[in-house]
């Protein structure tokens, strides 16, 4: 590669010096940057759902058995469980993709543009809501032939609230990364080790009744159990205390984690 | 177009608090072309990082382009372009992507930014590379992929960091020409970082050498060679006794000069050496000790940084990689 090879072309004038953007143009343009390799490539979201189909597939035979009940009463309670599982897969490990950025360079980049560090947050936490929603269309396609009857408006309630429970989530992930660094280890390891124990206190597997107490206890401090349980209600369609507890949470987490995520993204450099 | 007052940084690991740059004071006045040289840790890396607003300066002040880089930070990233040591694209996604959501983070609209960047992947030779993922590019690519988003949105103050760092000899010639050739069509201010003299020589006008978080020296690539440095005049001679007498009359007739003799041979560094050349010929030969063999060398200007700091550049990086204490500033800093 000589200087030959790259032709030098008369460039026309600069166009006018950088102008101001909005909050809302800036966190679009992050939203939509991070979304962009997810469409062009949707492999990873299609790969991302093979294990919970597995979870499906292998596991609610299983609860059949164990509980005696019918494969569409097991499904009515199993299936809103794996897509808030499915969510969680995603959503706490995309901090890793942030990781890579900080690695190569190109976080960097972002922190000299004008893009506001909060917009940088959002942005990349807001991206979490489409494969969230897909993938849990998908299962939800899959889960019905079998005798799984959401209520439609329950239904696209309950991803709402999910998906307000992943941005917080995400930007949480998000935040996890730019404290550890390049460190890859243990940004896995702190995501490991915090995600089965949630899962498994907020009965997405197996339920919780009959737990001993201080198993209860734990599971009523763990957000993520309400989200779970409005996720059965809604999908069921009973409008009850259950969903507005689960909206409450996730809306919670939502705060939480971009308030945490920004200022991990102004403190990064 | 740049000021710093006392622009100090200090970086705390543990109990230890290394200062990477201390009390910088620098000015840079519009259509400069500057470079920051010296050996790795010596804290121009970090002085780009406060001006560039990726880290808060400790303690003293900088103005970039008119604002704060403290109080005034968004107005500085709005005016500045950076070309970091890493790759400005994420390695996910398509070329041409990259370059248009960063020119409309500047605030261009989409068509404009999509123009602007054709132009730059054609002058950058990489017109047929534009729907390529980043991550398939070859290392050359990608650095010309990272001029490109440096300047998508023309900026008037451009910093690059160790842009060279990793190219070969050819892909860095190239980007070379382009860095000369944004400053010939829009009079940009360009401020560079670089360990690579040959680097800072051919590009720079006016060199800024940094050692220890300090300036040690300050002016153009000539001038502070010869201010530094003088020319070295290697003469042999066909015997001791001749080379001693000619080292004599050397000393004798330009007391600036260092003389150094050598068995047969005798070196005379002096300040515009190369114009002294024919009268010292001439009287050497008059005095009947002509040099059998006369080379003259023009100082480099790692010659320069050994005269301003009794080290070499280049063997500055092994040292400093063995120092404990600018190991930890490198890694705190990087």
């Amino acid at each position: 590669m000589t200087a030959l090879d790259t032709p030098t072309r008369t460039t026309s004038a600069p166009p006018a010096t950088s102008r101001p953007t909005s909050q809302l143009h800036n966190i679009g343009l992050v939203f939509g940057r991070e979304l962009r390799p997810v469409v062009r490539d949707p492999f990873s979201v299609v790969f991302g759902i093979i294990q919970p189909l597995f979870f499906l597939g292998l596991f609610t035979p299983l609860l059949v058995a164990s509980s005696g009940q019918s494969t569409a009463d097991t499904l009515q309670w199993f299936v809103p469980g794996v897509i808030v599982m499915l969510s969680l897969f995603g959503t706490s490990t995309t901090g890793a993709n942030l990781q890579v950025e900080m690695q190569t360079g190109s976080h960097e980049r972002t922190l000299v543009s004008p893009l506001s560090r909060s917009s940088l947050m959002i942005g990349r936490a807001l991206k979490e809501i489409v494969p969230t929603i897909v993938q849990a269309l998908v299962i939800v396609g899959v889960a019905v032939p079998f005798g799984f009857r959401p209520d439609v408006a329950g239904l696209v309630v309950g991803l709402a609230v999910l998906s307000v429970f992943c941005v917080g989530l995400g930007a949480l992930s998000y935040a996890l990364a730019l404290a550890v660094k390049e460190n890859q280890w243990a940004f896995w390891g702190v995501q490991q080790t915090l995600l089965f124990p949630l899962m498994l206190l907020a009965g997405i597997l197996l339920p919780l009744t009959g737990a001993p107490g201080w198993l209860e206890v734990a599971s009523k401090i763990n957000p993520l159990t309400y989200v779970v349980d409005a996720e059965r209600a809604l999908i069921a369609g009973t409008w009850d205390g259950d969903a507005v507890a689960g909206a409450v949470a996730a809306a919670l987490t939502c705060v939480v984690g971009l308030v945490v995520g920004a200022k991990a993204m102004r403190a990064s450099s | 177009m740049i000021e710093t007052r006392g622009l100090t940084k200090e970086f705390r690991s543990g109990k230890k608090t290394v200062t990477a740059v201390k009390g910088l004071d620098l000015q840079i006045t519009a259509g400069e072309m500057v470079a920051l040289l010296g050996p790795n840790g010596a804290g121009k890396s970090t002085t780009l990082r406060m001006l560039t607003t990726l880290l808060a300066p400790t303690s003293g002040s900088a103005r970039v382009a008119g604002f704060d880089v403290t109080s005034g930070q968004h107005a500085v990233r709005r005016a500045i372009g950076y070309i970091g040591q890493g790759n400005s694209a994420g390695h996910s996604q398509r070329v041409i992507d990259e370059l248009v959501v960063s020119g409309r983070a500047y605030g261009l609209s989409r068509a404009e930014a999509r123009t602007r960047a054709d132009e730059l992947l054609d002058s950058l030779g990489l017109g047929d590379q534009a729907t390529q993922k980043v991550m398939t590019l070859s290392g050359g690519q990608r650095r010309r992929l990272d001029i490109a988003m440096g300047l998508i949105h023309s900026p008037g103050l451009l910093f690059l960091d160790e842009p060279s760092t990793g190219l070969d000899p050819q892909n860095r010639a190239n980007l070379q020409e382009h860095v000369v050739d944004l400053r010939r069509k829009h009079g940009a201010t360009v401020v560079l970082t670089t360990h690579y003299l040959e680097e800072a020589d051919s590009l720079a006008e006016r060199i800024v050498v940094i050692d220890n978080g300090k300036v040690v020296a300050d002016d153009s690539p000539t001038a502070l060679k010869s201010r530094h440095a003088g020319d070295r005049i290697a003469m042999t001679f066909s015997g001791r006794d001749h080379a001693t007498h000619a080292a004599q009359r050397a000393s004798a007739a330009h007391p600036a000069a260092q003389v150094t003799l050598d068995g047969a041979a005798v070196d005379v560094q002096v300040a515009g050496g190369a114009g002294l050349v024919s009268a010292l010929i001439t009287d050497l030969t008059a005095a009947g000790v002509a040099p059998a063999t006369v080379e003259v060398a023009r100082p480099t200007l790692d010659d320069v940084f050994l005269a301003l700091t009794g080290r070499s550049l280049r063997e500055g990086r092994t040292e400093l990689r063995t120092d404990p204490t600018n190991r930890t500033t490198e890694e705190v800093a990087a």
